[in-house]
């Protein structure tokens, strides 16, 4: 299930790098990126009282669980929580349960409820995604977070562009796009008001290739799902039910790389509950979907 | 939903060797902006598959022709209302390089998203509207532009379809852009006629602007480069936390400015601990050889120090030579974000790097709305205005002004739990770094003597003044190296010794260039004194040059006031002073054209009349004293860390030691200097080496 790094890929990066004879000015761009990162959950660690990282299994999040890894020095020090709509694909069951106990993390798995609970004016594919948000509100709710640490990207969707790094939501875990306040200069608003929480996106500015290429040095384990098999492979996993494979011959990480620097796909073409009209994806988030 | 890779046509460079600059386009509402954006996506193909169609089936509904706009304002309501809101991001190839552009709102309403976007920007484009010309938007963006620190700017004037691509019209808005931008210290790279509809000027030029010679949009973009965190100022790590997760006890944050390696001696700021970086941690750990021994600046980081002392958030670790400053008041250039005003008395909460401190807003200037150039008056500044301010802050923050590091010398202004504001620090200790360069009351400045040093007096206080405004952002060390830089012809350094004068003559040592180093040897100073003297000059290796009391003026002076005779009176005292102090210091001044001396402004009432740097008109010279504005505990504090040899009386409870019978020990509770001529008036002790008898 690993994909097989050499693991002096690993090792030739980062810290490393400006520790050679001659000394380094200036960060290259996956270091830059990882330090953003880093700096933002420890930000969270710092100013919240009690966050979770909302790990999804997906290629985003295990970068984050890995960032946090760095950040805290080997110990992700508040609880990985899984909203678990019981419809992934099994290999990212298998991909779980093994990495919760090898990379020692205070797993969370948070049930959602029925579909049959969910707002029936959404379209089907959005309802049924929908069924991830109530499941994190009752989460929210049992725990006590004031903060959910998520592991969106800018680059992914237009909604999601617009986010802050720490974004405030409502009572009833709301997103008030047309109220977002200034965040600028690293300086982050970290004052929910009473029963309200703060989402705090620490990868919003990574792209899908920094994602890879990323995941490649690092040597950060993924499912095998992401590689091509018989001409497909899936680009964002999600529900089993909603979420389609994209044809594609990129059977190593370095193959999907090169895919995405010559595709015009989206990357979520393949997630159903974006695309069935116009504002299904800015209700789902503005009700407070990640 | 076939994905084509062509290898031939798309050489594969991984994505973290390509370099990313983040551009923000700003201007007035409905300059076209967001039409700007789409245009340049079109132009580079770099719209998803689809996307094209979805935008024209979007404008269909809603009964509009084709909007490009609509692919940032994803928003229903931005879409109903065809405005932007809130701020977002596209990404973009160019051969060259990624480019992230930042979509920022127009409508002043939503300035703070216009921040949030533009604050993130290597770069900015900002644009004008041929048919409008400069707005109120126009220019408040551009002010906002100076504050936020985005240096690299071009200028598009867009829409020049519909005033038919006259040439006239754009050398008119060219001109007063211009001159705006160049008010604000910012000289655009380009300033480009284009139709962001239709594509002229975008990509490539079309006939229309024929007269036109500059770059396209897009080549402007290429030209521009990445902002890079300072990896060559002083170093400075503002703490984020202290973890201790297992047996080590790390220090977490990011460098912000310079560099930090194992073995760096630094001090914690405010307090002004001293320490040593003992280790880099690092996770995966790695073996021995290959742990990290330096971090650069933008580097997240973890270190230990060689000993145990208390670090918490919002402490910044700094090189130890070139310290922040340590400061419960500053001076800031902010803009206010808050729908209700800020005013003088007001309370809100500062943000300084990752410290935090309640402050009183004691002061407000120059409050105008940077749109409409109109002044507020009063002391308050109005939402989306912008203005100088002054604050009380409740606990010790350190501090850097904005022209040492435009790092860490910013500011966030916080109310009512969220970021109402900010801007950039101007002063740290304001009251300290006051210059008075100017002639100062009751001082005369004699034009013969400035005449026969052969030095203009008025040129002389325009470069003080040029140099104050340079030093005061200054570590004491860069001042001196400064001055050096500015001042052609011979540099005095007078030292008696004092910690002052041991942290000078420490900060010379490590320099090459010809600072000559004098002591006034006064011949009534203590035995300690004498004893440091000859133990200085063995630490360093040097030979200080010593001058003497002419001996016939001095044997005169012994014969009608008697040997102690400056206890008898004021007159008396002066007299001695004059002639063990004065009148050598004026030989070891001769010919010089700057002067390097110890005071600080803390030490006596008098002494904060002075100033970090002036002009010495009688003198000539350009007179600096490099740790005017240091306090005692951060004196101390550079003393101890770099174990400097101080005289053994400051153990004994002598702070300012001159003349030993004019010298006495003081309470832990007095002044610096009331240990000197304590018999007389405060306000007049100073033995006229450094001020001008009345």
């Amino acid at each position: 299930m690993r994909v097989d790094i050499k693991k002096e890929t690993a090792i030739a990066s980062g810290q490393q790098s400006a520790a050679g004879p001659v000394e380094a000015t200036q960060l290259d761009r996956l270091d830059a990126l990882e330090s953003q990162s880093i700096f933002i959950l420890r930000e969270a660690f710092a100013r919240l009282k009690r966050i979770a990282i909302l790990w999804s299994l997906g290629k985003d999040s295990n970068v984050m669980i890995w960032l946090a890894r760095k950040a805290f020095f080997g110990r992700v020090p508040c609880p990985a929580m899984h909203v678990d709509t019981g419809k992934k694909f099994p290999e990212m069951y298998a991909f779980r349960d093994r990495y919760a106990k090898e990379w020692q993390l205070d797993l969370l798995v948070e049930p959602c409820p029925p579909i049959d609970a969910i707002d029936p004016t959404l379209p089907p594919a959005a309802r049924s995604a929908a069924r991830k948000t109530e499941g994190l509100k009752l989460a929210l709710a049992k725990h006590g977070f004031d903060g959910l640490v998520a592991g969106i990207r800018r680059d992914e969707e237009a909604t999601r562009a617009k986010e802050r790094v720490f974004s405030p939501r409502g009572a009833e875990g709301l997103w008030d796009v047309h109220d977002q306040p200034p965040e600028f200069w690293n300086h982050f608003n970290a004052s929910p008001p009473p029963g309200a929480h703060l989402r705090v996106h620490p990868i919003l500015h990574w792209t899908e290739s920094d994602i890879w290429a990323y995941t490649k040095r690092e040597g950060i384990p993924i499912i095998p799902l992401y590689l091509a098999r018989d001409g497909k492979r899936y680009r964002s996993l999600g529900d089993a039910d909603i979420t389609f494979p994209v044809e594609s011959n990129a059977g190593t990480i370095d193959e999907i790389i090169a895919e995405l620097a010559a595709t015009r796909i989206p990357e979520r073409a393949g997630r159903a509950m974006d695309h069935e009209s116009e504002d299904a994806f800015e209700r789902l988030r503005k009700a407070g979907y990640l | 939903m076939n994905v084509q890779i062509s290898r031939q046509l798309h050489p594969v460079s991984p994505a973290g060797a390509r370099a990313l600059v983040r551009i923000v386009i700003v201007g007035h509402v409905d300059h076209g902006k967001s039409t700007l954006i789409g245009r340049l996506l079109h132009e580079v193909e770099g719209l998803p598959d689809g996307k094209l169609d979805a935008l024209k089936a979007v404008s269909a509904r809603r009964g509009m022709p084709f909007e490009w706009s609509f692919l940032l304002d994803a928003l229903q309501t931005e879409r109903d209302q065809g405005i932007t809101i809130d701020t977002s991001q596209i990404w973009l190839r160019t051969p060259a390089r990624d480019i992230v552009l930042i979509d920022a709102p127009g409508h002043a309403e939503f300035l703070r998203n216009m921040i949030t976007g533009a604050a993130q920007a290597d770069a900015a484009v900002l644009l004008v509207d041929a048919t409008e010309g400069v707005r109120d938007q126009t220019r408040r963006h551009g002010y906002l532009l100076h504050l936020l620190g985005v240096r690299q700017v071009m200028v598009v004037i867009n829409k020049m379809d519909r005033v038919a691509f006259d040439a006239g019209k754009f050398r008119e808005i060219e001109t007063e852009i211009a001159a705006q931008l160049a008010g604000l210290g910012l000289t655009p790279s380009a300033i480009i006629p284009i139709s962001a509809r239709n594509g002229d000027g975008v990509a490539r030029h079309t006939s229309s602007t024929a007269w036109y010679r500059g770059p396209t949009v897009l080549a402007a973009l290429d030209a521009f480069v990445p902002a890079r965190p300072p990896h060559d100022l002083a170093t400075r790590l503002p703490v984020q936390a202290v973890y201790k997760f297992d047996d080590r006890r790390i220090i977490a944050g990011r460098v912000a400015s310079g560099r930090i390696r194992v073995g760096d001696d630094v001090l914690i700021m405010p307090a002004g601990k001293p320490a040593c970086i003992k280790s880099i941690e690092a996770w995966p750990e790695r073996e021995t050889s290959q742990t990290p021994r330096v971090a650069i600046a933008g580097q997240s980081v973890g270190i230990t120090l060689d000993r145990d002392i208390f670090v918490e958030r919002g402490d910044v670790v700094c090189a130890s030579t070139s310290p922040a400053a340590s400061a419960r008041r500053l001076r800031a250039r902010v803009f206010w974000l808050h729908q209700r005003p800020l005013a003088v008395g007001g309370h809100i909460t500062v943000r300084i790097g990752t410290a935090e401190s309640t402050a009183v807003v004691a002061a407000i200037e120059e409050a105008v709305d940077p749109g409409l150039l109109a002044s507020d008056g009063a002391e308050v500044i109005a939402q989306n205005h912008v203005g100088e301010i002054e604050l009380a802050l409740s606990r010790p923050i350190a501090i850097d002004p904005y022209t040492a590091d435009p790092n860490t010398g910013r500011i966030v202004l916080e109310f009512e739990g969220r970021i109402a504001g900010g801007g950039l620090i101007l002063t740290a200790q304001a009251a300290a770094l006051d210059t008075t360069s100017g002639p100062r009351p009751g001082k005369v400045a004699s034009t013969a003597r400035a005449s026969r040093t052969g030095v203009n007096s008025d040129e002389l206080r325009a470069k003080a003044s040029a140099l104050a405004q340079v030093f005061a952002s200054l570590s004491p060390a860069e001042r001196i190296a400064h001055l050096r830089r500015e001042v052609a012809g011979k540099i005095v350094f007078t030292t008696s010794f004092g910690l002052e004068d041991q942290v000078i003559l420490h900060l010379l040592s490590e320099r090459t260039d010809d600072i000559a180093v004098v002591t006034l040897d006064t011949g009534r100073l203590f035995p300690e004194t004498y004893a440091l003297w000859a133990q200085t000059e063995r630490r360093y290796g040097v030979r200080i040059r010593a001058l003497h009391p002419r001996h016939g003026d001095l044997e005169t002076l012994v014969e009608r006031d008697g040997i102690n005779g400056f206890y008898d009176s004021r007159a008396a005292r002066l007299a001695c002073c004059t002639v063990r102090k004065v009148e050598p210091l004026e030989r070891a001044l001769a010919g010089a054209r700057g002067w390097i001396a110890g005071l600080r402004a803390e030490q006596s009432a008098h002494r904060q009349d002075m100033a970090l740097v002036t002009a010495e008109a009688e003198r000539g010279l350009i007179k600096l004293n490099p740790l005017f504005d240091w306090t005692r505990e951060e004196l101390l504090a550079f003393v101890s860390s770099n174990d400097l040899p101080v005289n053994s009386l400051h153990a004994q409870g002598f702070a300012s030691i001159g003349c030993a019978p004019c010298t006495r020990a003081i309470a832990p509770d007095e002044p610096e200097r009331a240990g000197r001529w304590w018999w007389e008036e405060e306000s007049k002790k100073e033995c006229g080496l450094h001020s001008h008898r009345p």
